[in-house]
This record gives C-alpha cells, structure tokens and sequence, in this order.
C-alpha cells in the first residue's frame, strides 16, 4: 500500500531524512517512534506529499508521490492525515471542518456530505457538538473531530502525526480508543507516536527513527521483545519509565 | 488674546459660489469621503491580490508583488500625488495623454483616487500578508492533506481567518486612507481641509473653520470605528483566542 | 520617449535642490528628537494610574492621531504668529514664523504615534522587572530610567527608525505652506522651469533611495538585535 525506497531528504545542507526505506502492507498498523527531531513527523509528512523530499521514491497505491506529473490533490484525498495540534479550521463549525473537502473535492452534495459527517460524528462519540466551533471543544474533542473528518473522505490509509502528544493526559484514552478501534477494523494506518501502549496493542510493526535513519524496522514482539540497537534500548528505557 | 471671534462666519454667504461657507465645508466633507471610500476600493482589491502574491509558490509573483510594495512605500504620498497628476499624462501615448489632460472628466478627483488607492494597496498588501502568514503551518498542511488544490486553501482556509486577524490593522489603514486623503489638496481637490484653509483666507477666521474641520475629521474616525467593531464582531470565530505573537 | 525632456536642469539647481535636502534632514531630526521626547513624556503619563494624567495624555493621542498631518500643518501656520503676537506684543517678531511652526506641529504630531510606540515598548519589559527594581528599594523615577526606558528603548530602536523613516517622508508636506524642503525645491524648480516630468521623477527616486536604504539598515538592525529570536 506504502512503499518508500532510499528516501533521503534536505533543508539546505543539513540532511534530516537519510536513505529512508520501508513498506506499510494493506490492512498493517505500523508505529513509528524516536527521540524529537529523529525526522519521524518530516517521514510521515513525505508520504503524502505535504513535504518535498529529493533522493528516493514513494510509491502509494500505485502512484509515485515524487512523480511531478502526479496528481497530489487526488492522491491526498484518498489518504487520511490527523495533525499534532489537530488542525481544525477555526472559523468553520465541527460539520462544516468535515463537510469541506467532501464537497469541493469529492463534489459530494451538501446533503450526503451532512449526513457522512453525522454518523462519523456518532462514531467518534462527538454527535451533539455538530453545530460548535472547534474553539469551543476540549483538545481531546476536537482531535476525535479531526479523525472523523479525514475518516469522511473514505481514505484508504491513514497518517497520524503525533495525534496525542498535544493533549492534556486526561484527553489521551478517548483518541486513542477511536484509533484502537480503527485499527481491530482493519484499516492501514501509519502513526507516528510515543504511545507504547497503543502500539503494544495494535502495532503490527514498530519503526524506531534517530537522526533521520530507521535505526529498526521489527515486528511489535521482536522490538519489545528485544530491539537490537543500542539507541533503541535507551530510547525505550527513558519513555517506559516515565 | 486680540481675535475676534465669529462662529457666525459658518453661515456668511460664501465669497463666491452659491450657499455658505457651511456649504463649503460640507462639500468637502463630502469629497473627503469620496475620494476615501473610491480609493479604498482599489486598494483592499489590489492590496489583497498583492498580498496572497507575496505568499504563493510562485517566485517571479512573489518578487513583483515585493517590488510593488516597496517602491508604493518608500516615496512619499506628496509626490506620488504629483507624479500622477503632472507626469503620468506626459509619459502616456500621445492622444491617451491629451485626453487624461482635457477629456477626462474631473481630473484631480481621479488622480487623487488612483494615487490614494494604489499607495494604500502597497499598505494592504503587507497586513493580507502578515495576516496568512500569522497562521500555522500546520493548517495549511491539513487543507493540503484532505486534497484541496493551492487556490481552494487560500479560498476556504488562509483568507477567511487571515482577514479576520488582521481586522485592527485594516482599521487604522482604513482610518489612514480618510486622513490622507488631504493631501488630494495639492493637486486642486477641494476636500475638508482644503475648504477649512480657504475659509481661513477669505474670513480670517481660522479657529472656526479649523475647529470645524477638525471636529468632522474626529467624527469620520469614530464611524469608521464603530462600523469596524460591528464587522468584528459579525464575523468574530466562538471560542477562537488568536492564533499568538505579533 | 525622453527625447523632449531636459535631465540637466537638476544639475544646473543642484545646489538649490541641496539646500532644500539639508532643511528637509534638519526637519526630521529636529522633529524625531522634539517627538521622541514629547512622545516618552506621554507614554508615561498614558501608563499611570492616576486619572488626571492618562486622561489628558489618551485625549491628545487619540485626537492628534484622527486628523490629517495637513490640517494639523495649517493649525500651527496660523496659530504660532498669533501666539507670538499675543507674547511679544510687536507684530515684527511673526518674522520667526514658518520654520518654527513647522517645526511644532511636526513634534506635537509626531509625538502622539512615538507616543503609542514607546508604550508597547514599555508595556514589552515584562512586569518581573519593575518588581525587581522595586524590590531594591528604586523609586519610580529611577526604576524607569535605570532599568525599564533602557530596556525599552534597546527594543524600539527598529519601529522608532521605521517611524522616522515615515517622518522623513511626511516632512514633504510643508510643501502647503510654502517652505522650501527638497519636494519644495524640487516644485519650484519645476514651475519656473516647466519641467515637471523631470523634477518629479527625480524627487520619486532620490526618495526611494534614500528610504529603501534606511528601511534595508533597519531590517539588518532588527535582525542583529534579536538573534535567533525564531
């Protein structure tokens, strides 16, 4: 469904992601994790196109994500992606933030998109904040709003970017069961995350990044069972324990 | 003090010309607002357009948008008014030129609105720019990773709420745009200012008509304020905090 | 195009243009300085907590800052002789009149916009500061001097340029009543020549230099002055 070969990417002359490369099978849960600034968000952020990389090649469905002859819209619209700071547009209501791009990129009508956007609502227990602002919901709310507004376009694969890591502790469990969830339905989804519990759980493969390399690229019970580099032991030691 | 004062004057009949000097400072009243609102017209258009220019992927947009700005910018309102009242007309085509100078009609009025309208649009441009590039990045990567195109991100994401951020800014420019629109008195535009000092020539009461002047000038600012909180507040976002710094 | 054009006239009046570029330095120097003064004297009182002084201070901010830079240029062109007739008594003394009355209505006007600009400097130095400076036993006086304006100057230095910058610009409009800064010269020139095209143009360039020039040495100063900021 993902596959990356060699990616290697710049800012200027300081490389952040070198010789990158891994697959994510249809249907697999892969976590991504690493020490801040190891380039797991920029990784992440390559696959949909969102951040040019210059050596390599991403493959997604098919489709060359390098390639300048690709059509990034259509490609992003069949790829989900929740953001750190959840993103929502603020000056848009909860149905509206998930309406949008149903309608002016899909050309859904508004009618069929309200209704989709009703029953994600239901799903991601959200349904009578339909007609609030995001400013006006808890982080763990609007992030469950984020989710079911990339859910709205039928993605085929979903991207998580640190989907938790804003939110207060309290806030965590109601996101992460969401995505728990998706996850026991099948559905391929890459997540850049620190949260060893949810990988633990669901995790069909764990990617362990440092300076811009995947140091380890281990099933869940190889890495937890016995990661075999030494930055990935000490990585572990620091966010197990605390 | 020896003056001798004469709140009377107002109500004289003018030197020449039907009505009052009352007449005569509302006409300019009237012509300060004209040329105000017509000038600011072209500037929040043409200062928008710019402004998304300065923040595009395009390079060459961007750089001809940044001329713009600084050129409109570094050379003051005076001289701008006199380059396109005096020496546009000379630099044009022959007969476009003869007919700036003697067909078109009211010649001031319209030098004054394109010369306001196009040095404000430089000052629009870098408050719509500062506007879309207050907000984060991480919102612009989330309209791009649902598959909206460049044109629908700023039509549905960077526009909407940069324009709302930048309400405070746009208000002192709008506010600029009135007081600055005396500087029309140089090239003949017979605004409030200008009606004020002629008053003062012809009566020698100076205080009256100054005071005057002043006093509407005061109160184009307090409607000008009062229109913008109704704005504000019209299209203020629930639960929205600003998106911080600067 | 600029075949009928005469370019050497700005150099047959250069001195005459010169002399009206010094008066037009000596204006805004003149001013910054009067502004900046005038203006720190009222951001403090805008900043105190007794009503008797932020009343009057917001009061002429807000009303010098609604009208226009011209009217407040004709207020002082016709108020200063009158002041000095009414002091002095003899009417030879409005001999003194254009230049200083320029001079005063630029400081008064200017000082409302260094006014607000110094404020947000001041109100920039964060609060810990002042009840440090408090704490040492300071009194008002020597806690703003010592310890806030200096820290809030060091901040401003970039806006406060800018601010002149515009300042320089805006000296261009004692053109109204006459005086013969650079554009005044410039304009004379081109009246008594009929070589408008020319003048103008010439003015629109010397003005763009010289502010492109000082806004380029203020942006490289603001970096300088907030390393790494972001």
């Amino acid at each position: 469904m993902i596959e990356m070969k060699n990616v290697s990417k710049w800012y200027g002359k300081f490389q952040v992601l070198k010789d990158c490369s891994t697959r994510v099978e249809k249907g697999q849960v892969v976590v991504v994790c690493g020490p801040s600034g190891s380039g797991k968000s920029t990784l992440i952020k390559c696959v949909n196109g969102l951040e040019p990389f210059q050596k390599g090649e991403i493959v997604v469905n098919g489709v060359s994500v390098g390639d300048p002859g690709t059509d990034l819209p259509r490609l992003r619209s069949h790829i989900g992606m929740v953001f750190q700071n959840f993103e929502l547009f603020p000056h848009m209501k909860v149905t509206d933030n998930i309406n949008l791009a149903q309608v002016k990129v899909l050309g859904r009508s508004k009618e069929e998109a309200s209704e989709k956007a009703h029953s994600l609502l239901e799903r991601v227990g959200l349904k009578d904040q339909a007609e609030k602002y995001p400013g006006q919901l808890s982080g763990g709310q609007q992030q469950r709003v984020a989710i079911a507004r990339a859910l709205a376009m039928d993605p085929i694969a979903m991207l998580f970017d640190e989907p938790t890591s804003a939110l207060d502790p309290e806030m965590i469990n109601e996101v992460l069961d969401v995505m728990v969830e998706l996850a026991q339905e099948g559905m391929t989804m890459m997540v850049v995350t620190h949260e060893m519990g949810f990988a633990k759980k669901v995790a069909h493969r764990v990617i362990f990044m440092d300076y811009g390399e995947i140091v380890e690229d281990a099933t869940k019970d190889e890495f937890f069972g016995s990661p075999r580099s030494e930055r990935a032991v000490q990585f572990l030691s620091k966010i197990l324990h605390h | 003090m020896a003056y001798n004062w004469n709140w009377g004057v107002f109500f004289q009949d003018a030197m020449f010309g039907p009505g009052t000097y009352l007449d005569w400072m509302l006409s300019g009243l009237k012509w300060t607002v004209v040329v105000s609102l017509a000038a600011w017209l072209i500037a929040f258009s043409v200062g928008s357009v710019l402004g998304v220019l300065r923040t595009t992927s395009f390079r060459f947009l961007r750089g001809v948008a940044a001329t713009y700005v600084e050129i409109f910018r570094n050379v003051p309102l005076l001289v701008q008014m006199f380059i396109w009242y005096f020496v546009v007309p000379e630099l044009m085509p022959k007969d476009v030129g003869r007919w700036m100078k003697t067909g078109m009609p009211m010649p001031e009025h319209t030098s004054a609105i394109l010369c306001l309208g196009f040095y404000t649009a430089s000052r629009v441009a870098e408050q719509v720019r500062s506007g879309i590039e207050s907000i984060s990045r991480g919102q612009t990567y989330a309209a791009y990773a649902m598959g909206l195109t460049e044109v629908q991100v700023y039509r549905h994401v960077l526009l909407p709420m940069g324009y709302r951020i930048i309400i405070p800014p746009m208000t002192s420019e709008f506010l600029s745009i009135f007081k600055n629109s005396s500087v029309a008195l140089t090239i003949g535009v017979l605004e409030l200012t200008a009606q004020s000092r002629q008053i003062t020539e012809f009566t020698f009461q100076g205080f009256e008509a100054f005071t005057l002047a002043t006093v509407l000038y005061i109160m184009i600012t307090m409607t000008v304020i009062l229109l913008m909180r109704v704005v504000e507040g019209r299209f203020r976002v629930p639960g929205f905090i600003g998106t911080g710094g600067r | 195009m600029f075949a009928a054009f005469d370019w050497e006239v700005i150099w047959r009046t250069k001195a005459y243009l010169w002399q009206g570029m010094l008066f037009t330095f000596n204006l805004t120097l003149l001013a910054m300085v009067g502004g900046i003064i005038l203006g720190t004297l009222l951001a403090l009182m805008r900043l105190s907590s007794y009503r008797i002084l932020n009343v009057p201070a917001g009061a002429y901010v807000n009303l010098l800052r609604s009208i226009p830079l011209i009217l407040v240029i004709f207020w002082f062109y016709f108020l200063v002789p009158l002041a000095v007739k009414a002091i002095t008594g003899s009417p030879y003394a409005e001999g003194i009149g254009p230049f200083y009355s320029a001079l005063i209505a630029f400081t008064i006007f200017e000082a409302a916009y260094y006014c607000e600009i110094i404020r947000a400097g001041i109100q920039s130095v964060p609060r810990g500061q002042v009840d440090a400076a408090y704490a040492l036993g300071l009194t008002y006086r020597q806690a703003m001097m010592r310890v806030v304006l200096p820290q809030a100057f060091r901040n401003m230095v970039p806006i406060l340029l800018t601010q002149g910058v515009i300042l320089f610009q805006d000296t261009s409009l004692v053109y109204v009543v006459g005086l013969t800064d650079f554009m005044g010269a410039a304009s004379k020139v081109a009246q008594r020549d009929g070589r408008l095209v020319e003048l103008y143009l010439f003015a629109a360039v010397v003005y763009f230099v010289l502010c492109f020039a000082a806004s380029y040495y203020v942006k490289y100063l603001q970096a300088r002055l907030t390393p790494a900021s972001r």
